[in-house]
């Protein structure tokens, strides 16, 4: 999450929005977003139900057998279809910036210039 | 006569400890080095050589060098948390649900509508509505949404 702060630019040049959705409150996100000098969207899902709806909930998978989300990536068009999904086999291994970019302007979802 | 300090088994071990706990903290910041966690793997092998030589210094030279009852200490202490990162990474960190039934590619994206860091709420309809501060155009080309465990 730290590599997609680092490549915003790109995404801010291509027009496209980087969102990170959790379980965690607001005002968590907002002490974590600032502590770490993350500028991008931190959705809040304390219920998980967005978490639910992309089938995404990892039943006691947090601290004290919490409800959390298992890692993935979405990638969304301006029509709103899903062009490109990440899900991930460990929790270590990561979508990249730079293969997420690549995705983005192999499928002409923008391109570098913001078209 | 004095026995000699055996230096190998201290400094295996070292490596062994520098390897578990540098994971977390610094090597996992890096992709490269996140999703193979091969540098700590490599302090894995530099450190286990080391304590097998220190091993065989202080059985093999018992009169010359210590550590005949400390080595095997520091080498079962070495193989413990080698095992003990070797499964939370290779086993703790995989169980994982299937999510067989997430949206796949060619789908609408489910619709949402969440709070951000200000307690705002957000829909998917109004970021696609609009483009992120700092794009050069008047609209947004899409989202990329990063699903994470969070930091609680």
């Amino acid at each position: 999450m730290r590599s997609f702060q680092q490549h915003l630019s790109e995404f801010d040049a291509r027009a496209i929005h980087v969102v990170a959705i959790s379980v965690d409150e607001p005002d968590v996100n907002r002490r974590h977003r600032q502590k770490l000098g993350f500028t991008y969207t931190f959705l809040s899902d304390p219920k998980a139900e967005a978490i639910r709806r992309y089938d995404l909930l990892h039943a006691g998978g947090g601290p004290n057998g919490a409800d959390i989300a298992r890692p993935a990536e979405f990638l969304i068009d301006s029509s709103g279809t899903i062009r490109w999904v990440n899900l991930t086999e460990s929790v270590t291994v990561r979508a990249r910036p730079a293969q997420v970019l690549k995705v983005i302007d192999d499928l002409k979802v923008a391109s570098p210039a913001g078209k | 006569m004095r026995r000699r300090w055996n230096f190998s088994l201290w400094a295996g071990f070292f490596l062994v400890v520098i390897g578990l706990v540098s994971y977390v903290p610094f090597f996992a910041l890096f992709p490269t080095t996140r999703d193979f966690p091969w540098v700590n793997l490599l302090l894995f092998v530099a450190g286990g050589t080391l304590l097998v030589s220190g091993l065989r210094r202080a059985y093999r030279e018992p009169q010359i060098y210590r550590g005949k009852i400390l080595g095997p200490i520091l080498a079962v202490l070495s193989l413990a948390g080698i095992g003990f990162f070797g499964y939370g990474l290779f086993y703790v960190a995989r169980q994982l649900p299937s999510s067989t039934a997430a949206p796949r590619v060619g789908q609408k994206a489910p619709e949402f509508t969440l709070l951000d860091q200000n307690g705002k709420p957000v829909a998917l309809a109004d970021l696609l509505s609009s483009p992120p501060s700092g794009a050069p155009s008047a609209r947004a080309n899409g989202v990329l949404l990063i699903f994470y465990r969070g930091f609680w």
